[in-house]
């Protein structure tokens, strides 16, 4: 079997061996991946040379370089720290209204309040702020425990119906499941909320219920939403009169919000957040919406 | 399994009798715990083999020629494993892929969240597929490279049976949350405990048909076979050194703690991509390539040089996966360094392959085949470079975590492993079954461009995704605050991996239409006529010295 013959195509001898057919050519190894072998050990030789790289005992070499992961990474903090806390301790210290007047930090607090928005709120708030099922629009006009800075800083601080003691604490009860309201009161004061933004709905065939659910949300609802419906921002109740809803406008959710109740949840950042991030988000939150006092 | 005589088909049920008691001991040690459903899962899938041996023990006794003959049995039902398992995990990572662009395809159920699928994909695609493809091509070419008979009749069955038991216990208990969360290591103690059993099986069945050999030098591919068997064993065994809680219970804990626990873990990971997913399909290269493209290997000594740079180098490089983490320093240096040394001898195979294809490049352009394992060297080639080049810390900062690595990944898995295990199925069934050729080669031809414009799709996808994260991840603003928040990163991701699931399905959809001109061939096309004399073990008594001979 070991006959060596020429293979007519390279012009190079096989090794003469041969397996089900298959043989191989005695081909010397190309000069070039000899050169590019040693390139390469070279290259590994300085890097040991350089930098950490092999273990002695209980220590290791430490390299010409003298660098070390740990302490590179400790001073890169330390510089981006530094380099931080120029703005950060205006943040701290200047008022919201000197801050918003200062053209520069506001650009500081979009940058960042953008990323910390992103990382923090934005699950559920959106990364546009838009808001979504059940979780508020932060862009629009309406705000249910006011759009100032101090207001939103405060919402972020104590959160909403948290284990914070100075939560803030909203509840829409379930009128209907804890037998409040009837059944055809449930669906009257509905048609009479829903009427205030859809006035296509006060057709005649439907005004007796709207009146009857007027009668209803005055004795019932206008203690936290307001006789004219327009909401209460110390109890964080929705104005019902405008355009957004956090958990829907139509007849059927107004339905079900009257009927099960609402308990929405914002969490407490003050321990996850310093206060000049709540400050920066603060911000950042009032600059998406447009203000109301 | 017609070819076993009474008494191995009393065996045989002796072994699935044993079998089946250890199912039912699960299932009652184990009746509270996901583990009784996998004593359940034993007990069936032993005493369905125990019935379909019972069915077979009143034909007649096997033909007592056979013994004259190559085994091909265990490689037929080899193939059909291998090619169920490559839609089985390539339709989960489709699907796993579609997750990630659309969440709510998990549907809101636990068993199809992302964190289940997702190691039922990796298992599906590196054991199912590649694991079945690893076993049946290196039974073919160990018996034909060697011109010898297997070395036995029963634990070729053993291992292909007890192997694919492995994943189906592997897949399973993802699903109802059995892992160890270790990756692609996720099956729990008593699979891996059955694994070793399997694998020691394998390596002894392997090394005594080699001890058979008629020819006086071991092939190369039979190297590679041999390194994949002996080191997956050891990389097994102790990256799964684990405690149960109790005989009764799936759960285990790793012996290992901590970091020594991530880099065993990436030790293993690292060598199992070398040694299951590049040694292993290597040797299907230096079998089939030169087969297909009836070339000679371009250089033995380039042969030599690759496979000692290959199996030595890779042992050292697991810790570069662990860069810029609590690893130390100096361990993290010491891993990329050997990364490097190993681009060249990997290279070196690459180059090997493409260089035998001189003189044969015509038959490239016209057979789908030869392209589908030219292809697969080609990506060999790409993505050990790319492996390499990620591994020097500095590209690895920007690279590690992102989807540049899932690209790489997949270079590797699609353009490598599967185009080179396709080119080699195309070969090896025509030639077990002989049959004159494939049912069509317009399918093969098909399915090659099914598979490339996939591959590319994905790693151009992955690419483009992994760099923009990469970046997005390290930007910095002037106030020396991150200029982008993860979920902004997310949603620049949203069309590389709408993009990336496309290419996948096309991966998919080329593996159904490989499936169906695999069963069509066997189906439809007509047998050889006549018995090849090259296609036979040599016969006689084995050569004194053989055996116990150098081998080179």
């Amino acid at each position: 079997m070991d006959v060596e013959e020429v293979d007519p195509v390279s012009g190079r001898r096989t090794t003469g061996h041969e397996w089900n057919g298959i043989k191989e050519l005695d081909t010397p190894v190309p000069r070039g991946v000899l050169l590019f072998l040693i390139a390469t050990h070279l290259f590994a030789l300085l890097w040991w040379v350089l930098l950490p790289t092999w273990p002695l005992g209980a220590t290791y070499t430490k390299g010409l370089l003298g660098i070390d992961e740990r302490s590179v990474v400790e001073e890169k903090l330390a510089a981006a720290a530094a380099a931080r806390a120029v703005w950060e301790k205006k943040i701290d210290t200047l008022s919201y209204d000197q801050i918003r007047a200062d053209e520069r930090l506001m650009a500081t607090v979009r940058s960042t309040g953008h990323q910390l928005f992103g990382d923090n709120c934005a699950v559920c708030h959106g990364v546009d702020g838009k808001g979504g099922s059940n979780y508020p629009d932060l862009t629009d006009d309406d705000w249910l425990w006011g759009g100032g800075p101090e207001n939103i800083a405060q919402t972020l601080k104590v959160g909403i119906n948290t284990r914070h003691p100075q939560t803030r604490v909203a509840q829409m009860p379930s009128f209907g499941r804890d037998e409040m309201l009837d059944r055809n009161q449930v669906r009257d004061v509905a048609g009479y909320v829903y009427s205030l933004t859809n006035p296509a709905y006060s057709t005649p065939d439907n005004i007796g219920r709207i009146e009857a659910g007027r009668e209803i949300f005055l004795t019932t609802c206008a203690a936290c939403h307001g006789e004219d419906a327009k909401g209460k921002l110390d109890v964080g109740a929705p104005n019902l009169t405008d355009a957004y809803w956090v958990y829907g406008g139509t007849l059927q959710s107004i339905i079900e919000s009257v009927h099960g109740g609402r308990q929405g949840h914002m969490p407490t950042w003050d321990e996850r957040l310093s206060p000049a991030e709540i400050k920066i988000l603060a911000l950042y939150v009032n600059s998406l919406g447009v203000e109301k006092p | 399994m017609g070819q076993l005589t009474t008494r191995e088909q009393e065996l045989a049920a002796g072994m699935l009798v044993a079998l089946a008691v250890i199912g039912i001991a699960m299932a009652a040690a184990g009746r509270s715990d996901p583990l009784g459903i996998h004593g359940a899962i034993v007990f069936l899938y032993s005493a369905a083999l125990l019935i379909f041996i019972i069915s077979r023990s009143f034909g007649p006794e096997p033909d007592p020629s056979r013994i004259s003959r190559y085994y091909d049995d265990p490689i037929k039902v080899g193939v059909a494993f291998t090619l169920f398992w490559a839609i089985f995990g390539m339709f989960f990572g489709v699907w796993a892929a579609a997750q990630l662009a659309w969440p709510s395809l998990n549907f809101d159920t636990a068993w199809a969240s992302f964190g289940r699928i997702r190691p039922a994909h990796t298992t599906g695609v590196i054991f199912g597929f590649g694991g079945n493809a690893l076993i049946s091509t290196s039974f073919h070419v160990v018996q034909r490279t060697s011109r010898a008979r297997l070395a036995d009749q029963i634990s070729p069955w053993f291992v292909l049976f007890g192997y694919n038991l492995f994943c189906i216990l592997a897949v399973t208990g993802y699903f109802i949350g059995v892992t160890q969360s270790k990756e692609y290591a996720e099956a729990e103690w008593y699979a891996d405990i059955w694994l070793v059993v399997v694998w020691v099986t394998y390596f002894l069945l392997y090394i005594r048909t080699l001890a058979r050999r008629r020819e006086p030098h071991i092939y190369v591919a039979n190297w590679y076979y041999m390194a994949f068997i002996v080191v997956v064993a050891i990389l097994h065994i102790i990256n799964n050194l684990t405690i149960p809680v109790s005989l009764g219970h799936a759960k285990s804990y790793t012996i290992w703690a901590g970091v020594q626990d991530s880099m065993v873990q990436w030790w293993y990971g690292h060598n199992a991509v070398a040694f299951f997913l590049t040694a292993g399909f290597l040797a299907m290269l230096y079998y089939y390539l030169p087969k297909r493209a009836e070339r000679p290997i371009f250089s033995y000594r380039l042969s030599i040089l690759s496979f000692w740079g290959i199996t030595f180098f890779y042992m050292w490089a697991g810790s570069h996966h662990l860069h810029y983490t609590a690893l130390p320093h100096w361990v993290q240096n010491l891993g990329m360094t050997f990364s490097v040394m190993l681009l060249v001898p990997s290279w070196a195979s690459a180059g090997n392959a493409l260089l035998t294809l001189n003189g044969a490049w015509h038959k490239v352009r016209d057979d789908a085949t030869l392209r589908f394992i030219m292809m697969a060297a080609f990506f060999y080639g790409l993505s050990t470079f790319e492996g390499s080049f990620l591994a020097v810390r500095p590209v690895n900062s920007l690279s590690h975590y992102t989807d540049w690595t899932v690209g790489h990944v997949h270079a590797g898995a699609l353009g490598w492993v599967a185009f080179i295990t396709y080119g080699s199925l195309y070969t090896l069934v025509p030639a077990i079954w002989k049959r004159e050729r494939m049912y069509s080669a317009a399918l093969v031809e098909v399915h090659f461009w099914l598979a490339f414009a996939g591959t590319l799709i994905y790693v151009f996808a992955m690419w483009n995704s992994g760099i923009i994260q990469g970046l997005m991840w390290r930007t910095y603003t002037d106030d020396g605050t991150l200029a982008y928040s993860f979920v902004d990163s997310l949603l620049a991701m949203y069309p590389y991996y709408i993009a990336r699931a496309f290419g996948g399905l096309l991966f998919l959809i080329g593996a159904v239409v490989a499936t169906y001109n695999i069963w069509m061939t066997v189906r439809e096309v007509p047998v050889t006529s006549g018995e090849r004399k090259d296609d036979l073990p040599l016969a006689g008594p084995f050569p004194e010295g053989a055996a116990t001979g150098p081998a080179e």
